[in-house]
């Protein structure tokens, strides 16, 4: 009884916007033509199932999920490790400055990324122009794969810092009897590490992991800021919110959002299934 | 902070008690008061909103000066739009939807006015206002303000884009610009200096602004029937003139004539490479001027790069038909679930004055919509430009007026850019896509 309150909250808050979008979802609706609404039932679905835009869409929004959450994952590790084992004193100033990141607005660091990559106001292609391939005339934003080498960039020098406190909280919870006992039997730093350490954090990464996932998954911001879906950077957030905001059909773009959610609802299994975790006890099974 | 805010809550009875009531009685009160306070000034004068876009603060002092011309009879503060067109009419489109009461008036982008007039958003323009406003107002703003051949927003300023060019650059590939110029003899004389052209390749408005001026500069419009339903619409994309716009685009992008950075180039950029040394020739509005004064005055660009700065008419597809430059500016609309519609045009009428168009333009840069807003000696003194534009105006034409104009705009850009890609296939492939857009049966 006493979350009672609380729950009806979260239902007003969550389980009526979703309900409304699945609803919206069935309408063919344009919020410019309020009479010409009809319902189509999964009429919409079958056109976004269909349409290779989308399929597009879901495979740039999956590859970024994938290189990003992987990248950030072992660069999250070590930084954790550095922080983990950094001297008393340091400890405050390293958390610190690798916390700076996570820290700023991702629109802010969205067109800080921006404005340093661009032809006209940046300054990689000069600073960088020993590279192969890297110019003065390079245009990043030009072409699918360097933007998302941008992107992704962006996305995992931001996120990284979130990452590693998660696994830093992790690594802090391995006893260290046992990473102890592994050193004394002969093991060398990497088997202690991979037999002793990252098991006993199971659950730790697998929070990493999911909460990295499900936020990458939903990318939206840097692609908004850095190409608005130009040249093939077009990821899944953007196109629900094209659909809904910009060309203002809002059935069509309550279907993709649905869409969008039951993959973050994937996700999420998909994670807690193959990690094996309780994550009510904390501890792997 | 966080007891402190708690402390009035345990001091209150537990059962509710005069005291409880009384404070509850009160808090109606004051909701009722401030709500009632929405729409009219606290002496009860009505209050009228209006959503401007960003400018040089031009629309803030008219909305005083009608404020004080109004005599009490209603007040006029502004409320500031985003910044880009697009997102203003996200802005308007689901606040009028909504029914929104105070929309009184909008600054609106004439493309985006059939989109806002076909489902009844905007308030009917009454006659007298219609006659009052429309007199020596140039063509091109005329037709952006018309939806179904009536007038439902009434013009306020008109835009329109003019060629811009390095005189040196002209003397040097030996270019007689005192004669219309075409687009091939742009591309060649870019080729011949190796330098730049400034055009507007990103994926963006502006795009469709600039392959709705190649088609329009051929007489050939984009869409066929404009005012029909969504499924019915018919585009002639697909045509001789659309393979002479693709031939045109495609030879800047695929030959690099607009530069390395032409796929991501919207009408600042242009102007930036404009200014630099690769700068030649470039289509664009007439704020480049101010805004290339500016820049002399805070010393980030030469002198020398103003005084070489000419301008032209629009540049020609064929050398013998006349062209059709882009036309743009914002146009004033009501909103339907206004309050006070007649304040608002009444409103209106004082802003869109000649003589407030004058100086408008003269302190934010933006072109009369009416004629005779021209003919102060100065305005010519302030942009010597001022006599181009208003022939500028007077042939431009506005983009499709149609409810879908989002869809055929976005439909364009996706299929127009990047431009180096852009060839012979281009038209029919952006038409059939566009079809399919607006019979529901693909995703934009």
């Amino acid at each position: 009884m006493l979350a009672a309150p609380a729950f009806l909250v979260m239902i007003a808050v969550t389980v009526y916007p979703i309900v409304q979008a699945f609803f919206d979802s069935l309408f063919s609706y344009r919020l410019t033509a309020p009479d010409e609404r009809a319902f189509v039932g999964l009429g919409n679905y079958g056109v976004l199932l269909s349409d290779a835009l989308f399929w597009r869409g879901l495979g740039v929004t999956v590859l970024i999920t994938v290189v990003t959450v992987a990248v950030e994952l072992v660069l999250g590790f070590l930084l954790a490790l550095v922080m983990h084992n950094a001297a008393t004193r340091l400890r405050g100033l390293l958390r610190t400055a690798i916390l700076v990141p996570y820290g700023t607005i991702t629109v802010v660091s969205a067109f800080a990324w921006f404005f340093a990559f661009d032809i006209n106001t940046g300054f990689i292609n000069s600073w960088f122009s020993w590279l192969p391939g890297i110019d003065e005339t390079f245009n990043w934003f030009g072409s699918a794969a360097p933007a998302l080498v941008v992107i992704m960039a962006s996305e995992i020098w931001k996120t990284t810092p979130f990452i590693s406190l998660l696994l830093l909280a992790g690594l802090a919870q391995v006893p260290g009897e046992l990473t102890e006992a592994a050193r004394v039997d002969g093991g060398t730093r990497w088997e202690v590490t991979r037999r002793v350490v990252l098991p006993n954090m199971k659950a730790a990464i697998m929070v990493a992991v999911l909460f990295r996932a499900l936020d990458a998954f939903r990318i939206f911001d840097n692609v908004f800021i850095m190409t608005n879906g130009a040249y093939g950077t077009e990821v899944l957030s953007l196109l629900a919110y094209r659909t809904s905001i910009g060309r203002l059909e809002i059935g069509m773009g309550s279907a993709i959002s649905v869409v969008l959610f039951l993959c973050v609802i994937g996700i999420a299994v998909l994670a807690i299934r193959g990690f094996r975790v309780d994550l009510a006890s904390g501890e792997g099974r | 902070m966080h007891e402190g805010a708690l402390r009035p809550a345990r001091s209150l009875p537990r059962r509710r008690g005069p005291a409880a009531r009384l404070f509850a009685a009160g808090a109606v009160l004051v909701l009722g008061a401030s709500l009632a306070a929405c729409g009219s000034a606290d002496d009860g004068t009505p209050e009228l909103t209006w959503y401007i876009n960003p400018d040089n603060g031009g629309q803030e002092r008219i909305a005083q000066e009608c404020t004080e011309e109004a005599g009490g009879d209603y007040t006029v503060s502004t409320s500031l739009l985003p910044r880009d067109a697009a997102s203003q009419r996200e802005q308007l489109a689901r606040r009028l939807a909504a029914g929104d009461r105070s929309l009184d008036v909008m600054s609106l982008d004439p493309p985006y006015i059939p989109e806002l007039a076909e489902p009844g958003f905007l308030a009917p323009v009454p006659d007298d206002v219609a006659e009052a406003t429309t007199e020596d107002v140039v063509d091109g703003a005329l037709q952006g303000a018309t939806w179904e051949d009536e007038l439902v927003a009434i013009p306020f300023w008109a835009n329109t884009q003019l060629l811009w060019y390095r005189q040196s650059v002209a003397d040097e590939v030996g270019l007689d610009m005192s004669q219309p110029v075409t687009w091939d003899q742009l591309m060649e004389a870019a080729e011949d200096s190796d330098k730049f052209l400034g055009i507007h390749g990103i994926r963006g408005e502006s795009m469709t602004v600039w392959i709705n001026a190649l088609y329009e500069s051929q007489g050939q419009a984009i869409i066929e029937n404009p005012e029909a339903p969504a499924a019915e619409t018919q585009l002639s994309l697909d045509t001789e003139a659309g393979a002479e716009a693709a031939r045109i685009v495609g030879t800047i992008g695929s030959e690099g004539l607009a530069g390395p950075g032409a796929t991501t180039q919207d009408e600042n950029v242009a102007m930036a490479q404009f200014q630099g040394e690769q700068g030649s020739f470039m289509v664009n509005w007439p704020f480049v001027y101010s805004a290339t004064q500016a820049a002399v005055e805070q010393g980030t660009v030469d002198q020398e790069i103003l005084d070489d700065m000419q301008w032209a008419g629009y540049p020609r597809v064929d050398e013998d038909t006349e062209s059709a430059p882009p036309l743009g500016g914002i146009n004033l609309g009501v909103g339907a679930a206004s309050e006070h519609p007649e304040l608002a045009y009444e409103a209106i009428q004082c802003i869109v004055d000649p003589d407030r168009q004058t100086q408008y333009f003269l302190s934010d840069g933006n072109p009369p919509a009416s004629t005779v807003a021209y003919d102060d000696p100065e305005v010519e003194e302030t942009y010597p430009m001022a006599p181009d534009i208003r022939d500028s105006l007077e042939r431009a034409v506005p983009r499709p007026q149609t409810p879908y104009y989002n869809e055929v705009s976005l439909g364009i850009q996706e299929h127009w850019t990047p431009i180096g890609a852009v060839g012979e296939s281009t038209p029919a492939e952006s038409q059939e896509f566009i079809q399919d857009v607006l019979r529901g049966d693909a995703l934009q």
